[in-house]
């Protein structure tokens, strides 16, 4: 079965993140009050043809931690989204200009 | 002595280091194409600066899975001396030969510029020819050379005495001003525990020649022949 999997990829909390302190403060700028922190990350898509979801689970935990993250510095999550899901709140949100 | 220099996809600095070891030190030197996977005979691995592979990921992390990175590791195993300068730093932290890893310096700036370093250690092959706080100038060339580890690691490293050098301003003293990335305590290079990979953010072959400004770089290759000759 196709599935998609999303996965995010950040740094862990205590590493400091300089882009995510530069727009917090760009943000303050523009008048944003109550912002208390901006952290930046990866966005990453992958799709791949499994034959379970358990066997797709397992290759992308591999390949986080193999490749996508840097267990160093980053941390990671997914979510796995594919044809067996009827579910249309899990669908990827719409987002303007895509 | 002969050393071998990995060319990835995106290396830069492959030429200033060929050009350190033939032309000024009179010695041997080669390119080894990362996907040939044999350092013809090296008894030195450089890995140069530049963007490996576009740097896409992260910095170094797909370089570390080139064919040469095996030999490389293998080479490191068996105790043979391994220089990253530069994003061979980063290949080094990314394949797991160096502890931490590199980051967007805190400025957010490319930072091109000489700067001071602090010899921290010179128990090791690449340093045996300075002393413990001698202050040396080289230029940094990068984006992304904030050294990060967590407290444990840093002070596990500190232990075995592998901080090599840390950046300070011309009397070596460790200012803010003077570290141009944010590294963590002012680290610009360390080497492993066995002491014989070593990796650090400036350049040392290219400040190696009086006509470039300062031959301080060509302590680090002294050292590495002196060790050679020893052995």
């Amino acid at each position: 079965m196709m599935l998609t999997a999303r996965i995010y990829v950040t740094l862990k909390p205590g590493v400091l993140d300089a882009q995510g302190d530069t727009v917090k403060s760009a943000l303050e700028t523009l008048g944003f009050t109550g912002v208390e922190g901006v952290r930046i990350g990866k966005f990453m898509v992958v799709t791949l043809n499994s034959a379970t979801r358990e066997q797709a689970t397992a290759q992308i935990e591999e390949m986080c931690r193999r490749l996508l993250a840097n267990p160093v510095i980053e941390e990671y999550s997914f979510e796995l989204e594919g044809e067996t899901e009827h579910d249309p709140s899990k669908r990827p949100r719409r987002l303007i200009g895509w | 002595m002969k050393f071998g220099i990995v060319v990835f996809p995106g290396s830069w600095s492959q030429q200033d280091f060929y050009h350190v070891i033939a032309n000024v030190l009179k010695e041997d030197a080669c390119y080894l194409w990362h996907k040939e996977a044999d350092l013809k005979g090296s008894d030195c691995v450089i890995l140069p600066g530049g963007f490996a592979h576009g740097d896409y990921l992260r910095t170094g992390a797909i370089a570390r899975f080139s064919p040469i990175m095996g030999e490389v590791a293998r080479f490191a195993e068996k105790g043979g001396l391994v220089l990253g300068s530069c994003n061979g730093f980063q290949v080094l932290t990314e394949a797991g030969l160096l502890p931490g890893a590199l980051l967007r310096n805190d400025c957010l700036h490319y930072r091109c510029k000489w700067v001071h370093l602090r010899v921290e250690s010179q128990r090791t092959p690449f340093t045996n020819g300075m002393q413990r706080g001698q202050v040396v100038q080289m230029p940094i060339s990068h984006g992304e050379g904030r050294y990060y580890i967590d407290q444990e690691a840093f002070r596990r490293l500190e232990d075995h005495d592998q901080v090599v050098f840390r950046y300070c301003d011309e009397r070596g003293k460790l200012t803010k001003e003077a570290n141009p990335n944010g590294s963590l305590e002012h680290v610009a290079g360390v080497c492993n525990e066995r002491r014989n990979v070593l990796g650090l953010m400036p350049h040392p072959e290219r400040a190696a020649e009086a006509i470039l400004g300062c031959e301080d770089g060509r302590l680090m290759f002294a050292s590495i022949l002196e060790t050679f000759a020893r052995a």
